[in-house]
């Protein structure tokens, strides 16, 4: 039995000012070392929620909130977003604003030194976070001086470099070339095969994604509206309707004449199909 | 329309970001011109409205050399919209942002009107003519950018990575406006890199790389070609893996379509049962 | 954008480079404050002259000539200045001494500018924050240098996207006359304020995501160290200096006089 890391009760949220709820009860729970894609039209609520996992909303943000979050068995609401930053690591959509030092190496230990590690472990760490991630060779490089691709790799290094368990990415590819969103995409599996550690990925670009990820939640109007594994979702027929952008394999099957019963999901899943009839 | 001849040029800072480059770009075509980060697709396209004049070279623009003329006067024949919307909304309304343009151009007042309530329509914002930009959600700010740069009507439009940061509706309504625009005679040029788009309308594909141009075609022999795709860290679109996978089947491999893919893969079912 | 340059730390190694930045810091400041102490040409040339082993020995003669260069404007400007009011001030008559004068206030801004562009681009930015902590700065403060630092080049960048959509709009920078040309930068000011306001809360949204001020003592992994070379050079420093002053009190420096035509 895998315990649930992230469970959210009956949460609505509405940002101070504004009229209308940006998220409204939203229930859900999350495993242990699952691959989560969550995903939806804009302004469906997908990065208000992934705020509200690491205190972003309310410590940061403020208005109002109704509902539970627990992460690691904290309450949100009760801990302070640097507490939460050791359970959680949060990689933004904008690579370059949120990287502020001057080298690589230091934005790795920025974190660590906030959290006031003794010098030894944070040495130990960086070196680390740095060959986990397959950055050795940046280290002395500045942000500026590096494609977008690294720049979200160091990115996510800095984050890995605080163990967090849970790891949450805001359209981490937006503004990268097909080819590193690709490669990105390797590093995150690799991340959550290897050490364990639980995606929550909020992306557009499913078809690179659909055979890495195995949950798909789909947001709309700030109500969680699907969820199940890509099979199922990409399946269901209201998905096509809120203009999700499902893999193009999973179109073409859908636009088939006469459809074999068992979705044809991958390019494999056609080969297989064609070489079979 | 738009003629580059042997065309170099250096940054200030001493990036060498196009190198003899050549291309023709003739009246009402569909052309996407793709290639890595960097590749130089945004140097190349601020050469068509003079932002930037050509190192070494020409390039000419309806037969006028775009050294002889200032931004402003290429702008009113080519129409440059950039991917960040944020980078030029700046007026308190809607209406004004899109009228901007039009003033700086010296229309009267008369056209003005007709133009801005023209540009509206097209881009379905009738109901924010009198609400601040900054109020309106990323999609919507990017349709007014669009506005304000159709709205004084350019022969030929740019768009900068227009689907970055856009989901997959904001996309399907992306793609049949720029194909509505081309077809009522508009010279369209898209900067990408998202190749699933590009296959989707299937227009003339000028690949860049390392500040040259490496292919040059239409985009179902381009994009389906390996090495290129390699070369210029694109992927190939997820419909021709599959037709690569089917070959030994007897499939074609130049298919980027879903609509081809999928007369193609019909007539094979009907043909086996 | 250009006039940054200058200023932009080149990241290489060299004896230079490794001082510490203090130290670096207090021989700028010892250079200052000879500059003001003399105002004879001879002793101006002098420091100006030895500063260039030091920029040879840092590699970072380009840029350092280009920032030098961009002074130029202003030296002439503290030329003719110096000229014209000498020359109004001694009967209309252009002596020698009013050139010999202005080329001194001359001589001493470029020897200013050329001092402090060693120091700025021998040092990092990440080194010159350190410095600033160590020397019991606040944290904040600090790392509100750096990141400033930091975002030059991305602001810069940003500003240039800006001009050149707006000129896509038809907007001529150039055009009508004094007033009407200020309010043709509204289109560019207010998007370069208002994403870098937007800008600012991201940036504040992700420092937050890193623990930012978790801890009221924060650990410093790179502490600045004070090695042997610091010391020498320091030492170096303090006698030049004291040499110089008694230079200044006790010896009479030859005056070197431009010649009027």
């Amino acid at each position: 039995m895998v315990s649930p890391i992230i469970e959210i009760d009956g949460l609505s949220y509405t940002y101070p000012g504004a009229k209308k709820q940006s998220l409204s009860n939203v229930t859900l729970s999350i495993d242990k070392g699952a691959f989560v894609t969550l995903t939806g039209p804009s302004g469906c609520g997908k990065t208000t929620l992934c705020r509200c996992l690491n205190g972003l909303i309310p410590h940061f943000y403020g208005g109002k909130i109704k509902g539970d979050v627990v992460v690691s068995n904290l309450n949100v609401r009760d801990h302070a977003i640097s507490e939460l930053a050791q359970q959680v690591g949060f990689v933004f959509q904008n690579p370059e604003n949120q990287l502020f030092a001057l080298s690589v190496e230091r934005e790795i230990v920025f974190g660590l030194e906030n959290l006031a590690l003794p010098p030894d472990e944070i040495r130990e760490r960086l070196e680390w976070a740095l060959k986990t991630i397959g950055i050795e060779n940046l280290r002395e490089r500045s942000p500026y001086e590096i494609s977008g691709g690294q720049q979200q790799r160091v990115a996510i290094a800095s984050v890995l470099a605080m163990k967090p368990e849970i790891l949450i990415l805001d359209e981490p590819t937006s503004s990268l070339d097909p080819l590193a969103a690709k490669n990105l995409f390797q590093v995150i599996s690799k991340l959550n095969k290897t050490l364990g550690l639980t995606i929550i990925l909020v992306e557009h670009r499913l078809d690179l994604l659909s055979t890495l990820t195995d949950r798909v939640i789909i947001m709309d109007g700030g109500i969680l509206r699907i969820e199940g594994n890509p099979r199922e979702v990409f399946s269901s027929k209201s998905v096509k309707l809120m203009g999700i952008g499902i893999p193009k394999i999973v179109r073409l099957y859908q636009e088939l004449e006469s459809q074999p019963e068992k979705l044809l999901f991958s390019i494999e899943d056609f080969v297989g199909y064609l070489k079979r009839i | 329309m738009i003629k580059v001849e042997n065309v170099s040029f250096t940054y200030p800072s001493g990036v060498n970001a196009l190198k003899n480059v050549s291309i023709e770009i003739s009246n009402g075509e569909f052309v996407a011109i793709m290639g890595e980060n960097g590749a130089g697709k945004t140097t190349l396209v601020k050469q068509f409205n003079g932002l930037l004049k050509p190192g070494e070279g020409d390039v000419y623009v309806d037969g006028r050399n775009t050294r002889d003329l200032s931004v402003a006067e290429l702008s009113k024949d080519v129409g440059l919209v950039f991917q960040n919307a944020d980078h030029q909304l700046f007026c308190e309304t809607v209406e004004d942002e899109i009228a901007f343009g039009l003033r700086n151009f010296g229309f009267s007042n008369r056209v003005n009107k007709k133009r801005v309530k023209w540009a509206l329509t097209l881009l379905n914002l009738q109901e924010y003519r009198k609400t601040s930009p900054f109020m309106l959600s990323g999609g919507e700010r990017k349709r007014v950018a669009l506005a304000s740069v159709l709205a004084w009507k350019p022969r030929v439009t740019i768009l900068d990575e227009p689907t970055v940061g856009q989901d997959q509706s904001q996309k399907e309504r992306l793609l049949q406006f720029v194909r509505q625009l081309n077809t009522q005679g508009n010279t369209v040029i898209l900067v990408t890199h998202d190749l699933e788009f590009v296959a989707e309308c299937d227009p003339r594909v000028v690949l860049m790389s390392h500040g040259r141009i490496v292919a040059d075609g239409p985009a179902k022999k381009i994009l389906t070609n390996p090495k290129l795709i390699k070369k210029t860290s694109l992927i190939l679109p997820q419909i021709t893996q599959l037709f690569f996978r089917l070959a030994d089947l007897g499939f074609p491999k130049d298919v980027i379509s879903i609509y081809e893919a999928k007369e193609l893969i019909n007539d094979f079912v009907a043909r086996r049962s | 954008m250009k006039a940054f340059e200058g200023l932009r730390f080149k990241r290489t190694s060299s004896f230079i480079h490794q001082l510490d930045p203090r130290v670096k810091f207090v021989l700028s400041c010892v250079v200052f404050i000879l500059a003001i102490m003399f105002t004879e040409l001879l002793p101006l040339t002098i420091l100006l002259s030895v500063q260039l082993p030091l920029v040879y020995l840092a590699h970072v003669h380009k840029e350092w000539l280009s920032s030098l260069r961009s002074s130029l404007i202003l030296a002439t400007m503290i030329f003719l200045t110096n000229v014209i009011v000498g020359y109004m001030s001694s009967e209309f008559q252009l002596t020698s001494s009013v050139l010999t004068y202005s080329s001194s206030m001359t001589l001493r801004f470029v020897t200013l500018v050329a001092s402090f562009s060693i120091f700025f681009l021998t040092t990092s930015p990440d080194d010159l924050g350190l410095a600033l902590e160590q020397s019991h700065f606040p944290y904040e403060f600090a790392f509100a240098f750096t990141t400033a630092v930091r975002f030059v080049p991305v602001l810069a960048n940003e500003a240039q996207m800006i001009i050149d959509a707006q000129k896509s709009r038809g907007l001529e920078l150039e055009k009508g006359n004094f007033l009407k040309r200020i309010r043709n930068y509204l289109p560019i000011l207010i998007p370069l304020i208002v994403n870098a306001i937007r800008r600012s809360l991201e940036l504040a949204e992700a420092m937050e995501s890193r623990a930012f001020g978790a801890k009221e003592h924060r650990t410093n992994l790179f502490a600045l160290k004070i090695k042997m070379n610091d010391v020498l050079v320091l030492i170096v420093t303090l006698a030049i200096l004291a040499f110089s002053i008694y230079i200044r009190l006790y010896v009479k420096i030859p005056i070197v006089e431009i010649p009027t035509f």
